[in-house]
């Protein structure tokens, strides 16, 4: 198989199946976690629950005062990881065209060479977040193989992305060919990993937004 | 005889498990942070303290219970389905070394509950014999006797009795149609009777009326902090009885934190239905009062350099945050705030039932590391709370690290500083 | 009008000599460049750009110099398949005097029979001739690809295209496979491929192998591996796809005057927009330049004149195996090849029923525990 093969079955049937694996697998996980129900709140309520659930949603963006100084490495490096992740998979040009293609919408990006930055910074935070994990107590002793899979699929779409763009492998459509394979890969292990909580963290932060906000809790 | 076995604590947990329950499990990342926000982690060091670490059994049935591929897992050998020496191991993490203070749920960045589901998973390891032998000494207490530490009613009336002494003010007692029920922790008709008489004065002051149940004077329920909603169900529906009977429009809270959260907020659900009458925090009412300018002080001030410690359960897990602020502003000169305080603040460390539990009273102390650190950077001289319980511990932690420094409960300091009446 | 004079009016001077050449072939290439008039000074000239464009260094212009000029004419055979001329236009379309031309006079195409007068058993006793006499020295060149559905679809004098490709490539020194039709199978090759057509090196296996692709390819590109040939006895240095290296090392992309626009994320939304007249990058209206290797961006066509993306169309990436199965070329290529709504459809259909399943049985599973819940009394907390 040459590379140009290579890159027209990850464009092609790889990217259906992938797709239909995501959206097969989140659809899935979301409705196995709704079908278990919230229990009703009895007591007497300070406020409603539904509008809290939102604004925890927004406000767990922000880390709760004194927390950024006791917890700042895995803050920074994550907030870098997560922004250099997003802006490189939201703002690239050619990504928001798969965007407009698959689901059309489409908004304005940012010039290659912003992008080239924000995805080094996501390679660095993650690579920092890696060492961490090898070696912080608490990190080591929690991580297992769904931990380090889930770091390895979310650092190859970043890595494979850097290298395509910078052509640093040839031929150039087996560099962007192993990037959108990477992305696949990325897409097929997330409904079934942690990786799921980027969605399952609305679900996670409302529900206890609203339980406080029910008691007058701003969470 | 029915007897507590591993098959029913797994179906326990089982019936515990809720949408937001799976969503917290799925999303974990396994950043750690919670175990920044955890003072066992914290002033020990050992990992095992991780409050995600905490939750393994919850985890574990949800996966093999509530998630095909974990279902899956289990079934072809790729993951070991839950044991009792789990349940077993994981005591010592679920009671001893978590007092269900709720920072840990302040601080995780994906929003997971992690003390809700602590709650949960009490249940399961109560259910199948895995508590505490000295928080299992204080529910049947609570239940036999009628409180966790054996106070029976003659005793509370021989409190009564001294109170009306002391003050020359008549306590009610299963008086009907009044404002308030008030209801007491053992520990304060024991240990803390000021706040009786505390109650006594500001009662007359703002001229409110006020009772105190003989069948319902104990506001702690050692049901939740064990977890078993059952027992928990049996003991807060004796205030609920006695509050209905009575017919008071609110019952009254002390100072004590996971009793307001035994009232306040699981009461209605452990019962399954909403109350009849209101219940508040005293400070809520004592606030209310201020507010409705019925509350009035003499216009002393405290001069000592103080600060406020916030009781997990009534702050950051009640939503009491602002009315002891207020409240202390009117007796107090030089009120400091802790640099973690209100919803931040870091707990005594013999919440949640730690402190009925003798294996953790080593822990306890090494824990309580926090607070010191807390207080010796303050430089105060005075500490005010409004918990029974925060108070015990922190004499105790105190006395073992040699620091002298005068608590009161705020109740009781606003109570001396009522316009003088004659 | 005769074929010879049509091309002779394009200004295409050497066709006219062809059959002068079967007559009698001069000896070397040196005497049929002056048989032209062309002075010393144009020939090293020519040598000079040669090397150039074959990346070799200046110390071999005397080597390519004193190699033309002795060596004989290389004896040429070239063989059209499924093809559509196109190759063969994009080589005469030269313009006179070129680089491409004067390389005409390096070899003696002995068949060609698009462009040779001869026709019928006399063009094909050509290529008896050619091949008997060059045995074992003659270049192939191929363009067009080769039907293995049935032999029917493409014949030559009443013989298949395999065979002929076969008998002609036993005796050749190598191959050149002019055009993506006959490097990767090209259009008949696009799916379905209806004719089962393949490529020369699908069928070709024991012989050595150029492929220049592209629909067309350009034509200096052509004439330059046979002067690395004729000069150097070798074939140029190839890539994995056996591409010339020389030409095809690197991508329309990387040599594009309008890199800078994509770079700074200034792209042509449509073909008659202000960034269209601006000359902005062609990438969202599908150009396909970073994923093809060729030199267009830098030979350039037409005398080197321009190239699609300079005329303000994307790059179809006419040179890459497969592009015409590549997905539409007015799609960007970070875009599937084909449309997902069906995949996703199924997908959404299959994670909502297995999510209603797992949904029921979790309601079933967490219903029973409830409902089997034995009250735990302050008597059940222990072990008995």
């Amino acid at each position: 198989m040459t590379s140009a093969d290579f890159l027209l079955m990850v464009r092609g049937p790889a990217f259906h199946l992938a797709t239909a694996i995501f959206i097969f697998g989140i659809l899935w996980r979301i409705l196995e976690i709704l079908s278990l129900g919230q229990p009703r709140e009895h007591a007497a309520v300070r406020a409603l629950g539904i509008s809290g659930g939102f604004r925890t949603i927004v406000r767990r963006f922000v880390p709760a005062p004194g927390v950024f100084k006791r917890s700042m490495f895995i803050i920074l490096a994550g907030y870098l990881f997560h922004a250099g992740f997003l802006i490189s998979l939201f703002l690239f040009d050619p990504h928001i065209l798969l965007f407009k293609e698959t689901l059309g919408i489409s908004w304005p990006g940012l010039p290659a060479p912003l992008i080239n930055v924000s995805t080094l910074l996501g390679i660095f935070a993650m690579i920092a977040l890696l060492i961490n994990r090898l070696t912080h107590p608490v990190l080591k002793f929690l991580s297992g193989l769904e931990d380090y899979l889930s770091w390895t699929v979310t650092f190859l779409p970043l890595v494979t992305g850097y290298i395509a763009f910078q052509h640093l492998l040839q031929p150039y459509p087996l560099a962007l060919a192993l990037h959108i394979l990477s992305i696949e890969l990325l897409m097929i292990v997330l409904p079934f990993t942690k990786l799921m909580h980027t969605l399952t963290f609305l679900i996670a932060r409302w529900t206890t937004g609203s339980r406080a906000a029910q008691r007058g809790i701003e969470v | 005889m029915s007897t507590a076995t591993f098959e029913r604590g797994y179906s326990a947990l089982k019936e515990q498990i809720d949408t937001s329950i799976a969503s917290y499990l799925q999303s974990c990342v396994h950043c750690g942070m919670c175990a920044d926000a955890c003072l066992f982690y914290t002033e020990t060091g050992n990992p095992k303290y991780t409050p995600i670490y905490k939750l393994g059994p919850l985890k574990k049935v949800w996966e093999q219970e509530y998630t095909l591929l974990g279902r899956l897992k289990v079934k072809w050998g790729w993951s070991k389905p839950l044991t009792d020496a789990d349940l077993a191991e994981w005591k010592e993490y679920v009671y001893d070394s978590c007092t269900m203070c709720g920072r840990c749920s302040m601080v995780c960045p994906v929003g997971n509950d992690l003390v809700y589901m602590i709650r949960k998973t009490r249940e399961g390891l109560a259910a199948a014999g895995h508590a505490p032998e000295g928080l299992i000494g204080a529910t049947t207490r609570a239940v036999k006797i009628g409180s966790p530490m054996g106070v029976k009613w003659p005793a509370v009336l021989a409190q009564i009795k001294h109170v009306e002494k002391s003050t020359g003010l008549q306590i009610p007692v299963d008086q009907a149609n009044v404002d308030y029920l008030v209801l007491m922790s053992s520990m304060e008709v024991m240990n803390f009777p000021e706040y009786m008489e505390a109650i006594a004065k500001i009662m007359k002051s703002v001229g409110k009326t006020w009772t105190i149940s003989s069948e319902a004077f104990e506001a702690t329920n050692s049901g939740i902090q064990i977890g078993a909603s059952d027992i928990a169900k049996e003991i807060v529906s004796r205030i609920v009885n006695a509050a209905e009977k009575l017919q008071v429009k609110t019952v009254i809270s002390p100072e004590c934190g996971h009793a307001y959260m035994a009232i306040r907020w699981e009461g209605p659900n452990l019962i399954g239905r909403p109350f009849k009458f209101k219940v508040q925090h005293i400070l809520e009412i004592l606030d209310d009062l201020r507010d409705q300018g019925k509350l009035k002080v003499d216009g002393t001030l405290e001069e000592a350099r103080l600060t406020f410690h916030d009781p997990c359960q009534i702050a950051r897990r009640g939503g009491v945050l602002q009315q002891p602020r207020n409240l202390l502003k009117m007796v107090a000169k030089n009120f400091v705030e802790m640099e973690d305080h209100g919803q931040m603040n870091w707990c005594c460390g013999g919440g949640g039932g730690v402190s009925a539990i003798e294996e953790s009273h080593e822990l306890r102390t090494t824990v309580f590391k926090r607070k010191k650190s807390q207080l010796d950077a303050l430089k105060v001289e005075k500490l005010v709370t409004a918990c029974a319980n925060c108070r015990i511990i922190m004499e105790e932690g105190m006395e073992a690290y040699q620091m002298e420094m005068p608590m009161v409960g705020l109740t009781e300091m606003l109570a001396e500083h009522l316009p003088e009446t004659t | 009008m005769t074929q010879s004079n049509l091309i002779k009016n394009r200004g295409y001077h050497f066709l006219p000599q062809q059959e002068e050449i079967l007559m009698s072939i001069p000896p070397t290439i040196g005497d049929s460049l002056r048989k032209q008039g062309l002075s010393r000074r144009e020939f090293l000239k020519f040598c000079a750009t040669a090397a150039s464009l074959m990346a070799l260094p200046p110390t071999m212009i005397p080597r390519i110099a004193e190699a033309l000029e002795n060596t004989p004419r290389q004896s040429v055979i070239w063989l059209s398949f499924q093809e559509c001329t196109g190759c063969t236009e994009s080589l005469t379309r030269a313009h006179a005097p070129t680089i491409e031309n004067l390389i005409f006079n390096m070899i003696s195409l002995d068949y060609h029979h698009t462009l040779q007068a001869a026709s019928g058993d006399a063009a094909e006793k050509a290529r008896a001739e050619a091949m008997k006499a060059n045995h074992g020295n003659y270049l192939l060149v191929v363009d067009g690809s080769i039907p293995l559905g049935n032999p029917g679809y493409s014949t030559i004098a009443g013989i298949s295209n395999q065979d002929m490709l076969h008998e002609v490539a036993s005796g050749a020194k190598a191959i050149i496979a002019v055009g993506t039709c006959a490097a990767f199978g090209g259009l008949p090759y696009a799916y379905p491929n209806p004719t089962g057509a393949v490529s020369v090196q699908e069928l070709i296996r024991d012989k050595p192998i150029v492929n220049v692709p592209g629909c067309p390819p350009i034509p200096v590109v052509i004439s330059s591996i046979v002067a690395h040939y004729v000069t150097l006895g070798t074939l140029p240095q190839l890539d994995s796809l056996k591409r010339p290296m020389p030409f095809y090392g690197q991508n329309i992309h990387d040599r594009c005057y309008r890199r800078h626009f994509y770079h700074r994320g200034k792209f042509a939304e449509t073909f008659d927009d202000e960034g269209a007249k601006q000359g902005w990058c062609l990438y969202k209206l599908g150009c396909k330049g970073p994923v093809t290797y060729n030199a267009c961006a830098v030979l350039k066509w037409n005398d080197a004149t321009s190239f699609p993306i300079e005329s303000g169309h994307g790059c179809l990436g006419c040179s890459e195996p497969n592009f015409w199965d590549a997905g539409s070329f007015y799609k960007a290529l970070s875009i599937p090849t084909a449309g997902v709504a069906t995949a996703a459809s199924y997908a959404t259909v299959g994670g909502v029923a297995i999510g209603v399943v797992a949904g029921i049985r979790n309601r079933q599973q967490k219903t029973f525990a409830q409902q089997h819940h034995q009250t735990v009394t302050v008597d059940d907390l222990e072990r008995k």
